[in-house]
């Protein structure tokens, strides 16, 4: 295949930064998307010239880690992982452009790295049950209906790509957030900090800059994992519960 | 030196409640008083780094990667062991413990075994209790599933993606404490080296990954949760920055480096299809249960299936050859991960591999789909097949799968003792970065289980003993060795950055990982090993000659971080060979062929090998000591595996 990669290079978190060109040759329809970036990286490298700085680490679709804006659309044109995207979803002699993530709350590192520290936060307003090491009872002492702990685990299978948040107009972090929110507000474990976990964590995502929510779907149409809409919904039913009769805040 | 496992007296099952008696404590109030390093943030890191914290000690955190929820342990599929026989079937933690030590081929220490059997109920417990969504059957009880290598069904599991729920559930509890102000993170941070002052690990040097700032951290302990080092063999399905440099430096500190040579390379991954290859991906071994594993009975068709002359779905039975079922009629398709790995490769050695390099093997669910349906192959590998369409573009359901095995997991590592500390003291190791309980051949559904069981479970109690030992005055941060050591990680970095040679990283990387495949991968000879020594000695000179890397320092330097990983991975590959060499017998992930039984399995020599081999690092160039730790089997009887 032959391709041209339109790519945003930005040299810091300072830099201006701005599109570049480049021609590519020999690519396989066999090979992974970041395959193809390799490629051209090894091509940039061998010439001397900086790599395209990008953010991967399982290539296996489950570590989160990648994070490129693909013709218009966060891991490119499939709903999966850019790492688990082949260049088999595209043809040969097209023009593929390549951005980072973009939103206030994601500001770019170098090149298409994002800094997404902002998820880290919200999870450590109040995603976790609080429990210490030991001293917890038996695991089957408490049994949870079966659709209930699968419901739960559909929701704990965000990766914390941020997907969602690039593919949102208003850049919100409503269904990331909301998945951690849901996955605890369903188990039996999560019920005692409930309302606290909600408004803290609702509260967090607010002050790191992500927009409001307008229910468009966006966010779960690309979503890798599928996460539901569902989510945004029960997090709001949550939130409202909290805020009318929560005796923690 | 001589090695003191420090293995508590008494019997196996009270060695450990025993120890946790005998250990000393830190009073409560004093706990703040102390600082600890916990390097990696996968399952042992984080749950390490958490329930440090939940104690009172000031724990800082490092990863390389963007966030602590993204370490490796995040994509382990299969799940988790735990001996709480729910199911009643005969499980207990003495029978959990006996499957380990055989499994691992009779390589591993049995104290550190049976404790981590009789931690296992625990880990399962903790999860749940942090919201950690396991499976569950209708009554709304834990479901379990068997793994291979025992005979009850002991593996809980979150369908295919154990690691990451249980990753999530150690990271939510890293969170809260970071929320308690308990630990600091140091996401984007690398560690560089190791540093001691009067022969203990006070510190750590560190490269901020987007400034490039070389940092000193001080500390009363550092605990290396650093994961393992497939990635020596440049493919492996570890992830991309999955390295051994943490590792690396602190053997030149002082660590012994224990087994390096034992690997498990696991039979089921998507085959390599081209020179453009960055990672291999695992599928859980449990398609072996239905999948029969085949290539053509002779090297022409294989040839015509190769160049395209046939389809996989057109060469008739009798030209089929099943190999394993005809080697292994009572275990068939489902022997362990070793012997399938090996089998498969002696199949594509004799020029029958049935992809377009040579080298992949059928794996064929014609039968199964035939005798239960799509629908039920569907329910129960459909996340594998759609995993397996996505990267090969091929459907499982009408054709054939392709596999063939490749590198997922170390078990070797750093020399530790029964308290999980290294031959440095105040230097520990957890999970894959330590040796202790795998042997030389890790069970299915055990590394989550070690990982967990040494940070939520061993350390908390161990390391407060050496704590309460050294005492709480403040570590000096002004010490000279901290500048010192700072001042050598500069120097390389810049050696490095200053070569500028015509060759690039990968260049290097992908030609040592060739080199270790080939040599020290799933079949070894005294001859190929002594070869490859000399190939990676001159590998290594042409890297510290010729290596290109772009850019500088003070910047965030993808080439340069790998450069520094590499150029570790250059010296722990000779290392490997050398403890391949000097291993002369076969067991579990290793195999010599100079070492088989007339079936060609593997031999071990217990009466000369029944030992740890732990490497004492003597500087550049030079070569390691081997110092041995004997093993010593009172409660398991040592026997030859079969799987006929």
């Amino acid at each position: 295949m032959k391709l041209t990669i339109k790519v945003w290079r930005q040299k810091s978190a300072t830099d201006k930064g701005g599109f570049v060109t480049y021609p590519l040759d020999g690519i396989s329809k066999d090979m992974s998307f970041l395959e193809m970036m390799d490629v051209l990286n090894e091509q940039l490298s061998e010439k001397g010239e900086d790599p395209i700085h990008f953010d991967h680490d399982c290539r296996e679709g489950i570590c989160g880690m990648c994070s490129l804006y693909i013709n218009g659309k966060p891991h490119g044109p499939l709903q999966t992982t850019t790492c688990q995207l082949h260049m088999r979803s595209f043809s040969d002699g097209e023009t593929i452009t390549i951005e980072p993530w973009r939103a206030a709350a994601f500001p770019v590192v170098k090149d298409l790295v994002v800094d997404r520290s902002a998820f880290d936060r919200i999870i450590q307003a109040g995603g976790y049950v609080s429990v210490n090491t030991g001293g917890v009872p038996d695991a089957n002492e408490i049994p949870i209906p079966k659709v209930i702990a699968d419901e739960a685990f559909d929701a704990a299978t965000c990766i914390g790509c941020g997907a969602c948040v690039a593919a949102c107009k208003n850049a919100s972090a409503m269904l990331f957030t909301s998945a951690k929110v849901s996955q605890l507000a369903m188990l039996p474990q999560g019920q005692v900090e409930r309302k606290t976990r909600a408004e803290k964590m609702i509260a967090q995502m607010d002050a790191e800059g992500f927009g409001a929510c307008t229910n468009t779907g966006a966010c779960s149409a690309e979503c890798p994992k599928g996460i539901s809409l569902t989510n945004i919904a029960r997090m709001n039913r949550e939130y409202f519960s909290a805020a009318v009769s929560s005796e923690n805040v | 030196m001589i090695l003191d496992s420090k293995i508590p007296a008494g019997p196996i099952a009270e060695k450990w409640t025993n120890h946790k008696f005998s250990s000393k404590l830190v009073n409560p109030a004093n706990k703040r008083k102390y600082d600890v390093i916990v390097v990696g943030t996968g399952l042992a890191g984080a749950s390490a780094a958490a329930s440090l914290a939940e104690l009172g000690y000031n724990v800082k955190a490092f990863c390389f990667q963007d966030s602590p929820r993204r370490a490796h342990s995040i994509a382990a599929q299969g799940g988790i062991n735990a001996a709480k026989n729910y199911q009643n079937d005969g499980d207990s933690v003495y029978r959990l413990f006996y499957d380990t030590v055989k499994g691992g081929d009779y390589r591993a220490r049995e104290a550190n075994v049976y404790r981590l059997a009789e931690v296992s109920v625990n880990i399962i417990d903790q999860c749940v209790a942090q919201g950690v969504p396991f499976a569950r059957e209708y009554g709304g009880l834990l479901a379990n599933r068997s793994f291979g290598g025992a005979q009850v069904s002991r593996t809980f599991y979150a369908r295919g993606q154990t690691g990451q729920q249980l990753l999530l559930g150690a990271y939510s509890a890293l969170s809260r404490q970071v929320a308690n102000g308990k630990v600091k993170l140091y996401p984007r941070t690398e560690m560089m080296d190791l540093v001691k002052i009067d022969g203990e690990a006070k510190g750590i040097v560190t490269r901020n990954l987007i400034t490039g700032a070389i940092e000193t951290h001080a500390a009363h302990a550092v605990l290396l949760c650093t994961g393992g080092y497939g990635n020596v063999f440049f493919l492996s399905t570890n992830a991309m920055g999955s390295n051994v440099t943490a590792a690396w430096r602190a053997h030149k500190r002082g660590a012994y480096f224990a087994n390096p040579c034992y690997t498990q390379i696991h039979p089921t991954c998507i085959p390599v299809s081209g020179d453009h290859q960055s990672k291999l991906t695992l599928m859980s071994e449990s398609l072996r249960n239905d999948g029969r594993v085949w290539v053509p009975r002779t090297k022409e068709m294989a040839e015509k299936l190769r160049s395209g002359g046939i389809k996989a779905n057109d060469i008739p039975e009798e030209e089929r050859d099943y190999y394993l079922e005809r080697k292994y009629p009572s275990f068939g398709n489902l022997v362990p991960r070793d012997v399938a790995s090996r089998n498969a490769k002696y199949v594509c050695d004799e020029g029958r591999g049935v992809n377009e390099t040579g080298e992949a093997v059928f794996l064929d669910f014609r039968d199964a789909i035939k005798r239960d349906g799509e629908d039920n192959i569907r329910a129960r590998y459909g996340n594998l097949f759609d995993m397996y369409q996505q990267i090969t573009g091929e459907n499982p359901y009408q054709v054939p799968m392709m596999i063939y095995p490749a590198v997922h997991y170390t078990m070797g590592g750093l020399w530790v003792d029964y308290n999980l500390m290294t031959t440095v003291p105040g230097l520990y190791a957890l999970g894959e970065a330590n040796f202790s309980d795998h042997g030389a051949n890790r069970l299915g559904a055990s590394a989550l289980m070690q990982g967990l069981a040494d940070g939520y479970f061993v350390i908390p109690y161990t390391l407060g003993d050496y704590l309460a030992k050294i005492g709480p005055a403040p570590v000096d941060s002004d010490n000279p060795e901290f500048a010192k050591v700072a001042g050598e990680v500069k120097e390389r970095i810049e050696k490095i950055l200053s070569i500028n040679g015509s060759k690039t990283v990968d260049y290097f990387h992908k030609k040592l990982g060739k080199i270790m495949w080939n040599e020290c991968g799933m079949a070894r000879t005294a001859e190929g090993l002594q070869k490859a020594k000399k190939e990676i000695k001159a590998l290594r000179d042409e890297f510290w000659k010729d290596v290109k890397v772009i850019g500088s320092n003070e910047e965030l330097n993808q080439s340069l971080e790998k450069a520094n990983r590499v150029a570790d991975f250059l010296e722990l590959g000779e290392l490997m060979i050398d403890d391949a060499y000097n291993r002369n017998e076969s067991c579990g992930g290793h195999f010599r062929e100079e070492y088989q039984t007339p079936e060609g399995e593997a031999l071990r020599d217990d009466e000369n090998f029944a030992y740890v081999a732990a490497w004492k690092y003597m500087g550049d160039n030079e070569e390691e000591v081997l110092e041995k730790e004997p093993l010593e089997f009172e409660n398991v009887k040592l026997t030859q595996r079969s799987y006929k």
